[in-house]
C-alpha cells in the first residue's frame, strides 16, 4: 500500500464528506428552524443534478448548468414549501414522513416522465479537467479537489451567514423561539420559505457537482439522503457544526473503511474470504459508528436541542 | 421502619447559570403532611422533579425508606412506593378514567408483561380501580376519557391514580391548582384523612389549605429551605415574613 | 359507530377468501396470488402496527425484518436443496413451520440490539436511526456474495407445509390467510391486554407511565421486538409467494411502504393494515395496468390522505375510533 494511494483515498473520503455536508446542512437547518423532517431533500439533490445535466447538454456549458441547478433546486424547494411543506410544520413526525415520502414518489416519477428512464451524463468542465501530482507519486483529479474547495467555501460562507448577518440572526432566533420572532413582527412564513429554498439550493449544488462524477438518474437522491441522515444524527440534529464534522467523519470512515478493511482482514484470513467479508463489513461501518456514538450520546455530538 | 420516610439532603441543581436548587434539605416523617411553600420561581417544581426522579440532581442525596434512591429512575422510585401527582394534570388522555387508574393498579402488581388477557374483563384490575375512583368521588365518570373530564375531575383522577399505587409516600404537586373553592374544601378534607395511609409532601399555593392541613411547613426561597417548622412557627418566622411580604426584619 | 366498524371489519376479512374462492372457480390463479399478496403485506403491517399504532414508535426500518424473514426462507431452502448445513452442522429445511419459527426468532434477536440503541432516542432521531439500521442490513445483503448479493436468491420451489400442496396457489393462500387471522387475533388481544394498556400509555404520556412505576423503555423494547417478529414472519411468507428474495425487500422504500399501508388503512385500528394493504395492492394493480407511472398517483393519494383523510380508509368507512 503506497502513500500516494492512501492520500488519494483520504481525499476521496474528504470529497464524499464535503458532498454530504452540502446535503446535510440544508436538512439540519430545516429541522433546526422549522422542526421538519424532510425525506424529499434527496429529490432536490436530484433536481439539481438533472437541471445541470440538461442545461449543460443544451448549451454546452457546465457553468450555466451549475447556475441552473441552483436556480432549479431553489425554485423547486420554494414551490414545495409553499404548496405542501408549510402545512406540515404543526403536524407530527409521522405525517411529515408520509407527506415527504409521497413527494419523493411524485418527484421521482415526474422526473422519469420528463427525462425518461435512461441516465444522463455530465462532463467535467474543461477548466477543471486534468490532475494534480500528489506527494509520494500519483495523480489526483483536479475536479475532485475543486469539489473539496467548494465545500470549504460553503462551510465558511454558512458560518459567516449564520453568525454575522441579519438573516442568520433571524434563523437562530427562529430556532430558539418561534413565537418571539413572530411577535417581533418578522414575517416567519417567508423566512421559512427562504430557509427551505436555501437548503434546497445547497442540495441542488451537491447534485450538480456529483453529476459530473457519476451518472445522473432517478433514485440517485435516496442513498445520498440516507447518508445525510446518518450525518445529522451523528452531528446532532439542528447543528451546522455537527453536520460538518459528521459529514467529514462519515465520508472518511466510509471511504477508508472500504479501502482498508479488506486489507486488514487479509492479514487474518485467506484473501478469498477477506475480500467479501471486508466489503460487507465496510458497507456497514458508518452505521456501526453511528450506533456507537448514539449509545453514548443519544442526541448526537453537537445537539442544538440537548 | 426508618424514622424518616423520605430524606432529602443538600440537593443541588443548576440550569446554566441559574441555581434552581441550592443545597435544599428536607424530610418526611410517618403520618405527617409536610407542606412545601415558596414564592413563584423559588424552585419548588425543580425540587419535586428531583425527588420523583424526573430530573437528576447535580449533587446531594435522596433516601427513601432507608434506601438511597438518588440514582434510580422514576419508574423504580414509583415501584418502591413514591407516588406523585403532577402540577398540570398528566394522564393518558385517550384512556377512560377507569383505565388510567387500572394502569396504576397493574403497575403496583408488576404485571405489565401479560399479553393475552383483556384488562376490561379482569376483576383484579377493575375492582381496585373502581374503589379508588369511588374514594375520590369519580365513580360516576369511570368510562369518560380523561381528555373529556373537567379540570377539577382530572385533579381528582390524579389523586385516584396515586392512591391505586398504594404508596408509602405521596408527592402532591399543587393538587388544589385551578379547583373552585368547593372543590378545594372537599379535597382538603380528603387529604386530611389520607395522611393516615402514607405521609404527604404537599406543594401548594393555596395557603388556606396549607395552614389547615400541614403538620410542618418548609419554605423554599431561591432554591434553599430557609425555614422548617409548625404552622405557627412559620407564620412568625422573621425570615419568612421578609421573603414573602418584603417586611423589614 | 362501533357497530359500523365491526361491519366494515367483517366485510374486509371476508373479502380476501371471497376473491380467492371466486378466482379458484373461474380458474384465474392470478387473483389468488393477488389476494395472497394482500394478506402477506397486511400481516407485515400488523406487525409494524404494534410499534407504530399502539406504541407511537415510527419505525422507518421495518423492511429490515421483512427482508430478514425473507432471507431465512431463501437461505434455509437453498441449503436444504444443496444438502449443505447452514451453520454449526444444522441442516437447511423446506418445512414452512420450521422456517417461520427461525424467521421469528432471528428477527427477535436482531430487533433486540436495534431496539436497545434506537429506543434511547425519540422523535426524529428514532425515525432516522431505525432507517439507518435497516440500511446497514440492506448494504450487508448487497455486498455479501454468498446468497446472491444484489441479484437476490431464487427458491427452486415453494417450501412445503405438512399435508398441503403449497405449490398450488389456493392452498398457499389458505396458509397465509390463517396466519393473517392469527396475527390479527394476536394484535387484538395484545391491545386489550395489560401489556397493550402500558404500551398505549407509553404513546400517550410516557412521563405518566413512569410515574406509576412502569418503565416506558422496557415496554417499548418488548413491543419493538414483537413487532419485528411478526413482520419477519410475513417476510418469510413473501419470499415463498414470489419464490424469490432480494435486497429490495430490505430497502428503505419497503419500510416506507409498510408505513403507508397502515396509514392508508387507518392508524392504530385493528383492521387498518388489511384495509391499507388491500387498497395498496388494488391501486398498484389497477393503476399499474394503466400507466407505468402509477407511483406518481400513489404519491398524490398519500398527500390527500395526510391532509384530508387522517383516519385512512377505515376512518372514511366507519368513522372515528372507539375509545376505551
Amino acid at each position: 500500500m503506497s502513500l500516494a494511494l492512501l492520500i488519494e483515498q483520504f481525499l476521496n473520503g474528504l470529497q464524499l464528506g464535503v458532498m454530504l455536508f452540502l446535503i446535510a446542512a440544508g436538512l439540519t437547518l430545516i429541522f433546526g428552524v422549522m422542526g421538519l423532517i424532510n425525506l424529499a431533500h434527496g429529490s432536490l439533490y436530484m433536481v439539481g443534478a438533472f437541471a445541470c445535466a440538461a442545461v449543460a447538454a443544451a448549451t454546452g456549458s457546465f457553468w450555466l448548468g451549475l447556475v441552473a441547478s441552483l436556480a432549479a433546486a431553489a425554485a423547486a424547494g420554494a414551490l414545495m414549501e409553499v404548496a405542501i411543506i408549510r402545512r406540515l410544520y404543526a403536524r407530527d413526525h409521522l405525517d411529515q414522513v408520509l407527506a415527504t415520502f409521497a413527494l419523493i414518489l411524485i418527484f421521482s416519477e415526474g422526473t422519469r416522465w420528463l427525462f425518461g428512464s435512461f441516465p444522463l451524463y455530465l462532463d467535467i468542465p474543461p477548466l477543471l479537467q486534468g490532475a494534480v501530482a500528489l506527494p509520494g507519486g500519483g495523480q489526483y483529479p483536479l475536479y475532485r479537489l475543486a469539489i473539496i474547495g467548494v465545500g470549504v467555501l460553503v462551510a465558511i460562507g454558512l458560518y459567516l451567514l449564520i453568525g454575522r448577518t441579519r438573516l442568520g440572526m433571524r434563523i437562530r432566533a427562529g430556532e430558539s423561539d418561534r413565537e418571539m420572532i413572530a411577535a417581533l413582527g418578522i414575517d416567519i412564513r417567508s423566512l421559512y420559505t427562504i430557509v427551505f429554498a436555501f437548503g434546497a439550493a445547497l442540495a441542488g449544488l451537491a447534485g450538480a457537482l456529483v453529476g459530473a462524477l457519476q451518472s445522473v438518474q432517478v433514485g440517485m437522491g435516496e442513498p445520498a439522503l440516507i447518508l445525510a441522515f446518518v450525518v445529522i444524527v451523528i452531528g446532532g440534529i439542528g447543528s451546522i457544526k455537527g453536520a460538518l464534522i459528521g459529514a467529514i467523519l462519515v465520508g472518511l470512515v466510509d471511504t477508508m473503511g472500504r479501502f482498508l478493511l479488506p486489507k486488514a482482514l487479509a492479514l487474518m484470513m485467506p484473501a478469498t474470504q477477506a475480500g467479501p467479508v471486508g466489503a460487507a463489513l465496510a458497507s456497514m461501518l458508518i452505521y456501526i459508528v453511528m450506533a456507537l456514538i448514539l449509545a453514548f450520546r443519544p442526541s448526537g455530538l453537537f445537539s442544538a436541542r440537548a | 421502619m426508618a424514622e424518616r420516610v423520605l430524606e432529602v439532603k443538600d440537593l443541588e441543581k443548576s440550569f446554566g447559570a441559574l441555581k434552581a436548587t441550592n443545597g435544599a434539605s428536607l424530610d418526611l416523617r410517618p403520618g405527617e403532611i409536610h407542606a412545601l411553600i415558596g414564592p413563584n420561581g423559588a424552585g419548588k417544581s425543580t425540587l419535586i422533579n428531583q425527588i420523583s426522579g424526573a430530573l437528576a440532581p447535580d449533587a446531594g442525596s435522596i433516601r427513601f425508606l432507608g434506601t438511597d434512591i438518588t440514582m434510580l429512575d422514576t419508574a423504580r422510585r414509583a415501584r418502591m412506593g413514591l407516588a406523585r401527582t403532577f402540577q398540570i394534570s398528566s394522564l393518558a388522555q385517550e384512556f377512560s378514567a377507569l383505565r388510567n387508574v387500572m394502569l396504576a393498579v397493574q403497575a403496583r402488581q408488576g404485571t405489565s408483561l401479560r399479553f393475552f388477557r383483556p384488562v376490561m374483563r379482569d376483576a383484579s384490575l377493575t375492582e381496585p380501580a373502581m374503589r379508588m375512583l369511588s374514594r375520590v368521588g369519580l365513580a360516576g365518570r369511570a368510562n369518560v376519557p380523561a381528555a373529556a373530564l373537567s379540570h377539577g375531575e382530572r385533579r381528582q383522577l390524579e389523586i385516584a391514580v396515586a392512591l391505586a399505587m398504594e404508596p408509602k409516600a405521596f408527592l402532591l404537586d399543587e393538587p388544589m391548582a385551578g379547583m373552585g373553592p368547593e372543590g378545594s374544601k372537599a379535597l382538603t378534607g380528603f387529604l386530611h384523612g389520607l395522611r393516615q395511609e402514607a405521609p404527604i409532601l404537599l406543594v401548594e399555593h393555596d395557603m388556606d389549605a396549607v395552614f389547615a392541613l400541614a403538620d410542618r411547613v418548609s419554605v423554599l426561597v431561591y432554591g434553599r429551605i430557609i425555614a422548617t417548622g409548625s404552622v405557627s412557627e412559620i407564620r412568625n418566622d422573621p425570615e419568612v415574613r421578609r421573603a414573602y411580604l418584603g417586611e423589614p426584619a | 359507530m362501533a357497530a359500523r366498524e365491526t361491519t366494515v371489519n367483517v366485510l374486509l376479512v371476508l373479502l380476501l377468501p371471497a376473491v380467492a374462492l371466486t378466482a379458484l372457480f373461474i380458474g384465474e390463479a392470478f387473483y389468488i396470488t393477488l389476494a395472497t399478496r394482500i394478506a402477506i403485506l397486511a400481516l407485515a403491517a400488523v406487525g409494524l402496527n404494534i410499534a407504530l399504532g399502539l406504541g407511537g414508535l415510527v419505525s422507518f426500518g421495518h423492511a429490515a425484518f421483512f427482508g430478514l424473514g425473507g432471507y431465512v426462507a431463501g437461505v434455509l431452502a437453498t441449503h436444504a436443496f444443496n444438502m449443505e448445513p447452514v451453520a454449526l452442522g444444522l441442516p437447511g429445511t423446506t418445512d414452512m413451520p420450521v422456517i417461520w419459527l427461525a424467521a421469528i426468532l432471528l428477527c427477535g434477536l436482531v430487533a433486540l440490539p436495534i431496539g436497545l440503541v434506537s429506543l434511547r432516542t425519540s422523535g426524529v432521531y428514532f425515525i432516522m436511526i431505525t432507517l439507518a439500521f435497516a440500511q446497514m442490513i440492506y448494504y450487508f445483503a448487497i455486498s455479501w456474495p454468498a446468497y446472491g448479493g444484489e441479484d437476490g436468491l431464487s427458491l427452486s420451489m415453494r417450501n412445503g407445509f405438512p399435508g398441503l400442496n403449497t405449490a398450488r396457489p389456493f392452498p398457499y393462500f389458505i396458509v397465509v390467510f390463517v396466519l393473517l387471522l392469527a396475527g390479527l387475533f394476536l394484535f387484538h388481544r395484545l391491545q386489550a391486554s395489560r401489556f397493550g394498556a402500558a404500551l398505549e400509555a407509553a404513546r400517550q404520556n410516557p412521563a405518566r407511565l413512569a410515574a406509576t412505576g412502569i418503565s416506558p423503555f422496557a415496554i417499548r423494547l418488548v413491543a419493538f421486538v414483537l413487532s419485528a417478529m411478526i413482520t419477519g414472519l410475513a417476510g418469510a411468507l413473501f419470499a415463498d409467494l414470489n419464490r424469490f428474495v432480494s435486497p429490495s425487500m430490505l430497502s428503505w422504500h419497503m419500510s416506507g411502504e409498510l408505513i403507508v399501508l397502515i396509514i392508508l388503512g387507518g392508524k392504530s385500528r385493528l383492521f387498518g393494515p388489511l384495509a391499507g394493504a388491500a387498497l395498496y395492492v388494488l391501486f398498484e394493480y389497477a393503476l399499474g395496468g394503466l400507466t407505468e407511472r402509477w407511483q406518481l398517483f400513489l404519491g398524490l393519494v398519500l398527500l390527500a390522505v395526510v391532509f384530508f383523510a387522517r383516519g385512512g380508509l377505515i376512518g372514511l368507512l366507519a368513522g372515528r375510533p372507539r375509545h376505551g
